[in-house]
């Protein structure tokens, strides 16, 4: 079954490039129908996968408050999700008469595309990842920093003074977890050697980097969680759209499929950071082994690459969603306390400590 | 490019947020005018007037028994006991004797109100500090006390159980068993509580040393309640003027000197507890008798003034009567806690932060029809 999937994804695009090169001489065309072929499935991908962490979102919230949640629209609620999407497309899209009308509009936009365009590297099993570029790290720390500039965006147009100060709260934020979750993927990458997802992923073939990096990468581990929970603007580190202050934050003005792009976003990120996480510090797509438990590891084996990395990326995910329902919301100095003071210290010598580690070789 | 501008500062280059009247936070329509320097609060000026209903001009052509209903819906949330306030105001007038069953009964309501109000009360706290978890567990609770309000008394929120002379209907047979589980319930819960919001790092980050208020200011603004007692100012009317028999009850007056929000929000959660202790002692307790006592069809209090203190879930509300010997008062005038209490607001917000303001108002647990009656 997992061969048969790995397989099959890399034969299906190697051949989809065979046949396009041969109908199309033109050799920038065809990287440029790939490129859209691409972009199209990866839209299949995510907007079921956002309906899914929409419903999933609802259902842990209800189980944590002691209520059913979502369970009327289609089997067990779970097309309420639609209903709620097709309600939203067709509610009207206001924008306000003394906002910026193009930035007002083109933030969300912009919010959306860095989202999707830092699901590139992200290996979902063996060969199966739309661009296994040699700086993906980098690359996906970069364009996910790029979605501050939208929220600034909307805050800047929306004219309105609780966006403008949801956009100032969330501009400070967003740079300075910045630095927390880049720290922390700089120590696997010591480890590694590599920028390159595939060969991260290859690295830990033989252990995953949480149980082979001891102590200090479990710190930055948990550091990644806690920094890329802020960089996302989740609970409790939403102070950018925190409703009991700021009504709704930088988003307060937008409406109907406007909003709901803030919050495609929103999910695609979680998913995003969910996955490197996964990828990093979880092993991505290799399966679990033990030792010399030849038995054991076989039937680990077994199970899928794409299975092992979605169970990963959704344990995370189920963390973070328990996260947002279980803390009250910082104060936006305690929340630049915790970094600069903290997180930030902790994590530079902990990088020290993780070289150190790569240079003599401590790690199993 | 804009209809109103495009400078969003003042003409006096100050940075000005409208807080409500339509508000997440601010609990009903209450407005705050806010003036900022970035996240700083340089000056807070609370608005009135959008629910005011006139309740006590309009009292003036009610009748006796009539007005008490009208106070269900000041601080809707002690709602029986502005009735019992109202009540013992007329009582005094009357000079009546009430009914030992009908006194015990009255309490066991007030405290099971104060009990549901400090459970919405944390509920909300939680709201607002950004948790919403506490909300569900907080209703689950109230909503076990609520239904005993409805079996007795018809209604969950506005009882009007209270008349001049006693409570209108007698308790329901049900009554003393469902209080016993509700209070087993309760009590098994009060740990939840404090594992979910009380021991919580960011919760005490987010409420101590939060919103100061000295013992001298409390008292200079008229704050009572838990807002004042958070301050360390003795001011329960319970314990200092008892009525309907508190005398004969045994329970402590919860004090913290913090002066903070989280003194204040312990000030609450320990009074919880104290309540509970209050229903344990009275419930097998409850003695036979009327519920009643026997009062004229047409009131006609005696002329004169009249005044009454009692101690709400939120601070002291006073009832003070001025008869002219019709069959409706002359003058009514309430003297509701949060209104005392909000005063008090812009002196602990001033040199804070936007997220403390909201905590600041969640700990003085504000009901704003209580503000503008």
């Amino acid at each position: 079954m997992s061969l048969f999937l790995e397989i099959s994804f890399s034969a299906m695009a190697n051949g989809l490039h065979n046949w396009l090169a041969g109908s199309i001489s033109n050799a920038t065309l065809v990287s440029v129908t790939e490129m859209a072929i691409a972009g199209v499935s990866l839209l299949l991908f995510l907007v079921p996968l956002c309906f899914f962490l929409g419903y999933m979102e609802r259902k842990v919230a209800a189980f944590m408050q002691i209520r059913l949640g979502p369970n009327r629209v289609g089997p067990k609620g779970t097309l309420q999700i639609v209903a709620d999407t097709v309600k939203l497309l067709f509610k009207e899209g206001l924008t306000p008469n003394a906002s910026d009308k193009f930035l007002f509009n083109l933030a969300p936009i912009i919010v959306v595309v860095t989202s999707m365009l830092a699901m590139a590297p992200i290996a979902f099993a063996k060969n199966f990842q739309i661009w296994d570029i040699n700086i993906g790290v980098l690359y996906v720390s970069a364009i996910s920093s790029l979605a501050v500039i939208g929220i600034l965006m909307a805050g800047w147009s929306s004219y309105n003074k609780y966006s403008l100060l949801g956009a100032m709260r969330s501009g400070a934020q967003i740079v300075s977890y910045e630095l927390s979750v880049g720290l922390s993927l700089i120590s696997i990458v010591i480890l590694t050697g590599s920028l390159r997802m595939s060969d991260i992923v290859a690295s830990q073939a033989d252990g995953w980097w949480i149980i082979k990096g001891h102590i200090p990468v479990i710190i930055s581990f948990v550091i990644f969680l806690i920094a890329s929970t802020a960089e996302i603007n989740r609970a409790p580190f939403d102070l950018a759209e925190a409703e009991q202050e700021l009504t709704a934050g930088f988003h307060t003005e937008y409406s109907g499929m406007k909003f709901a792009m803030f919050l495609l976003a929103e999910y695609i990120n979680l998913f995003i950071v969910s996955a490197i996480a996964a990828t990093l510090f979880l092993g991505g797509w290799m399966p679990f082994h033990l030792g010399n438990w030849s038995f054991f590891n076989n039937v680990m084996d077994y199970i899928p690459g794409s299975l092992w990395f979605m169970g990963k990326t959704f344990l995370i995910i189920f963390i973070i969603m328990q996260f947002r329902w279980t803390f009250p919301r910082l104060r936006v100095d305690q929340l630049l306390t915790l970094e600069w003071k903290y997180l930030l210290p902790i994590s530079m010598v902990n990088v020290i400590i993780v070289t150190m580690m790569a240079i003599f070789g401590w790690h199993l | 490019m804009s209809l109103l501008g495009e400078d969003i500062m003042t003409e006096e280059g100050e940075f000005v947020i409208n807080i409500g009247p339509q508000h997440p936070s601010t609990h009903g329509v209450l407005h705050l005018k806010v003036w900022l320097d970035g996240e700083m609060i340089k000056k807070v000026q609370p608005h009135l007037g959008y629910i005011h209903r006139s309740i006590e001009k309009m009292s003036e052509s009610l009748s006796y028994r009539n007005f008490i209903y009208a106070t269900s819906r000041m601080d809707y949330l002690s709602a029986h006991i502005n009735n019992q306030a109202c009540a013992l105001c007329v009582e005094k007038g009357l000079q009546v004797e009430v009914p030992p069953r009908a006194q015990i009964i009255r309490i066991l309501m007030a405290e099971l109100t104060r009990l549901s109000s400090h459970q919405l009360w944390w509920g909300c706290t939680g709201l607002d500090l950004g948790a919403v978890t506490p909300f569900f567990y907080a209703f689950r609770e109230r909503e076990a006390v609520l239904a005993i309000m409805e079996e007795s008394c018809g209604a969950r929120l506005t009882q009007n159980y209270c008349v001049p002379g006693g409570v209108m209907y007698d308790i329901h047979p049900n009554f003393q068993n469902r209080v016993k589980d509700v209070i087993k319930q309760i009590k098994s819960k009060f740990q939840e509580y404090d594992d979910i919001l009380s021991g919580n790092v960011i919760f005490e980050q987010r409420t101590k040393g939060v919103g100061y208020l000295s013992p001298e200011d409390a008292v200079s603004f008229g704050c009572t309640g838990p807002t004042a007692r958070g301050s360390g100012v003795s001011c329960d009317v319970r314990k200092w003027f008892p009525y309907d028999g508190y005398e004969k009850v045994q329970f402590k007056e919860i004090l913290e000197t913090g002066g903070d929000c989280y003194a204040r929000y312990m000030v609450r959660m320990a009074e919880m507890k104290q309540s509970v202790y209050i229903i344990e002692q009275l419930i097998d307790h409850i003695p036979e008798g009327d519920f009643q006592a026997k009062t004229k069809a047409v009131i006609k209090l005696p002329k004169g003034e009249f005044y009454q203190r009692v101690e709400t879930a939120r601070g002291e509300l006073g009832v003070y009567i001025v008869s002219d010997g019709a069959a409706s008062p002359y003058r009514i005038k309430y003297r509701s806690p949060n209104f005392s209490n909000l005063s008090a607001l812009g002196h602990m917000a001033t040199g804070s932060k936007i997220g403390d303001l909201v905590a600041i108002m969640a700990t003085i647990d504000l009901v704003i029809p209580d503000v503008d009656r």
